[in-house]
């Protein structure tokens, strides 16, 4: 994903503060043409700030940023014409058509008719909303509305497109349609940002950005991450899982222990020499697990061991 | 710029148009008020429920209850038999006016002195109270001044056509029948204009914050004057077309003359208007939900409309509020509504009022698109 063309967003040393709290710490990062980049945090660990300072409707302490090469700070207009901003809550009209709302976004945009009228429609096709255009948005599910969002979202072609959580409280079936419109996009050469607290779907994003209490943990491709971690993962499958992991408590090497479903998920820093004694550990109470096996990381695994929380959302 | 604010304003008005409720809101309530309105603010003082007692049962007494039977301004009920009965039908609000008149009133009459006549008045709404005491005393002196002539015709009628007696005439200009409808009528169309424009003002803005599409707008290349202007513009034509229709049916309905130019009130309007559009904009800009923007309208309506002269007369406050009224426009354009109405006056006499409003709404526009700006941070 790393050529020569010049990065579409550039971020370097963003910070803001609240009264009270730093909410994003001096990061720096960069999102390519034709890549996803995704987010990823829990509540409160800074994300939507940072997008909003990106869609110039929040200032930034300091640190400087560039949309398609355009200093959002110092020329904000012209930064809005490339850009596309669809916050958690996209702002749709409830009393105006699912029609009405796609033209006076393009109107805003200043989108000529010509090209609305294709675009829309392909875009309404690809979410699979075409019988519903002259329906008011107010009657739309949420799932739909989420995507009709998105619709007038991306109504003029714009080149840099930052989506807060774009499908917390969607639907399987729009999540998947709303995937797809994403990596259509890729090949209209755009950057996608995007924030998600669903840590399988950072799994989908190209490079993926950990924030945490407005600083910027890692920022890699997810395979790269993945890689990368120094620890290893055990699940034991167990019947009684509050079970085993209170016989755990105290082991040596595990840094961190999730329940997971009917799995007890460790990150321990070396399989082979801890296997061994967890087993043994285990045994003293018979039945108490079914199995043991080390098992690839994932994103999730990665960053509940770098945050140290057990709160983080699950997909 | 002009496609952008001409889309927005398109859709201010499908909006307010395609929801039924508001459509209603702008046409009926108005007229309704209007209507409603107009026949209950009055000043006027008739039929005040009247008890009488009458302890002197003489000619002269019964001549003298005659009058109040035979004015519409007393109503006079079943008389009382004794003082504590009178008390208790005033108590209980049966009549607001007793009127007691003690034995030996025909023979202090006759003798030529002073016959007392007792009169008790209902005072809890003092300013009723007042008319209906004055009116009480104007029939009293005119059976006296009655009596004495009746009295100098029947013992030196030589004498009676050299009495003096001092006669009124009054000419109350541009109101000759005193009609107070004819003074309420003007500042209805002024104070529903408005509660009108404020709310809807205040509440298509502040609706755009809570339902988070003023942050969608925000980062599409539309400016904040932009948005701002196509925001109230339409609510500026709503305006103007409601006022239109108030002033219309109030004069229609009540019979009350137009007697100025249509075109300094249409002026007036338009300089109201933009005082109303900056007061309904800076309560948009002070509240995140409609429910804020409704108290806080409230806040600012109440006191706009008590200072506005529109009931309680300007020149009886005190002096320090006299000088907050200053503050209030709806006082300016009710000089201009009631002028343009009654008076028939123009721009010679009209000019100070408009220069206010005008320098009022400017004022408040600004501040109100400096606020606009900060509140979007």
């Amino acid at each position: 994903m790393k050529d020569a063309l010049p990065a579409a967003i550039e971020v370097k040393g963003l910070t803001r503060s609240f009264p009270g709290v730093l909410a994003v710490d001096a990061i720096s990062f960069d999102v390519h043409a034709g890549e996803i980049f995704g987010l990823v945090g829990p509540d409160g660990a800074g994300k939507t700030t940072t997008l909003r300072m990106l869609a110039g409707i929040l200032p930034p302490e300091s640190g400087s940023m560039t949309l398609a090469g355009v200093d959002v700070v110092r020329d904000p207009e012209r930064a809005k014409h490339a850009l596309s901003y669809m916050p958690q809550r996209f702002g749709l009209y409830e009393d105006l058509t699912v029609e009405e709302n796609i033209r006076f976004y393009a109107d805003l945009f200043g989108v000529r008719r010509a090209d609305r009228e294709p675009r829309s429609l392909q875009l309404l096709q690809a979410a699979g909303m075409s019988e519903f255009r002259t329906r008011l948005a107010g009657r739309l599910s949420g799932g739909m509305k989420q995507k009709l969002g998105l619709v007038c979202a991306l109504i003029h072609h714009p080149k840099v497109i930052l989506l807060d959580e774009p499908t917390t409280g969607v639907d399987p079936v729009s999540r998947r349609d709303f995937w797809r419109i994403l990596y259509e996009l890729l090949a209209e050469g755009v950057a996608i940002l995007l924030s998600t607290a669903y840590l399988d779907e950072a799994e989908r994003c190209h490079r993926v950005g950990l924030l945490h209490q407005g600083n910027l943990l890692f920022c890699d491709t997810p395979a790269n991450l993945k890689a990368g971690m120094p620890k290893a993962v055990l699940v034991i499958a167990s019947r009684d899982t509050r079970n085993a992991r209170k016989l755990l408590i105290g082991a040596q090497g595990i840094s961190s222990m999730v329940i997971h479903g009917d799995d007890l998920r460790l990150v321990v820093d070396d399989a082979h020499t801890r296997m061994g004694p967890l087993k043994a550990r285990l045994d003293a109470v018979p039945g108490s697990y079914d199995s043991m096996m080390q098992v690839e990381p994932t994103i999730e695994d990665l960053f509940v061991d770098a945050v140290g929380a057990r709160d983080v959302a699950h997909g | 710029m002009l496609a952008r604010m001409k889309q927005m304003m398109k859709k201010e008005f499908i909006q307010v148009l395609r929801d039924k409720r508001t459509r209603f809101i702008l046409i009926i309530p108005p007229i309704v008020q209007m209507l409603v309105f107009g026949y209950a603010a009055n000043f006027e003082v008739h039929h005040v429920p009247t008890v009488v007692l009458d302890y002197d049962h003489s000619q002269e007494s019964r001549d003298l209850l005659s009058h109040f039977t035979a004015s519409s301004y007393f109503s006079v009920q079943p008389p009382a038999a004794d003082a504590t009965q009178l008390h208790a039908v005033i108590e209980r609000g049966g009549a607001a006016v007793g009127i007691e008149i003690d034995a030996g009133f025909a023979r202090a009459l006759r003798k030529g002195q002073p016959a007392p006549l007792q009169v008790i008045v209902d005072a809890t709404n003092s300013n009723s109270a007042l008319i209906a005491a004055g009116y009480v005393s104007q029939i009293a002196s005119g059976f006296a001044q009655q009596y004495q002539r009746e009295t100098m015709a029947r013992i030196a009628p030589q004498w009676v056509a050299i009495l003096p007696s001092v006669e009124l005439a009054s000419r109350p200009w541009y109101n000759p029948d005193l009609l107070s409808r004819w003074f309420f009528v003007p500042g209805i169309v002024g104070s529903l204009t408005l509660v009108l424009v404020i709310t809807l003002t205040a509440f298509a803005v502040v609706r755009e914050r809570e339902i988070g599409t003023l942050e969608q707008i925000m980062v599409t290349p539309i400016r904040p004057a932009e948005f701002i202007l196509s925001k109230t513009l339409p609510f500026f034509l709503i305006g103007l077309f409601d006022v239109s229709l108030i002033a219309v049916v109030g004069s229609l309905w009540f019979e009350v003359p137009f007697r100025g130019h249509i075109s300094v009130l249409v002026l007036g309007a338009v300089l109201f208007l933009l005082c109303m559009l900056g007061v309904g904009l800076l309560i948009s800009t002070v509240s995140a939900t409609q429910q804020q923007a409704m108290v806080t309208s409230f806040f600012f309506i109440m006191p706009a409309i008590t200072f506005s002269g529109f009931g309680f007369p300007i020149s009886t406050m005190p002096h320090w509020l006299q000088l907050m009224t200053y503050a209030s426009p709806l006082r300016y354009f009710l000089v201009v509504l009631r002028g343009s109405y009654l008076k028939g006056v123009g721009m010679e006499v009209l000019w100070p009022q408009m220069a206010a409003m005008a320098a009022l709404g400017l004022g408040l526009l600004t501040v109100a698109i400096l606020r606009f700006h900060k509140s979007l941070d």
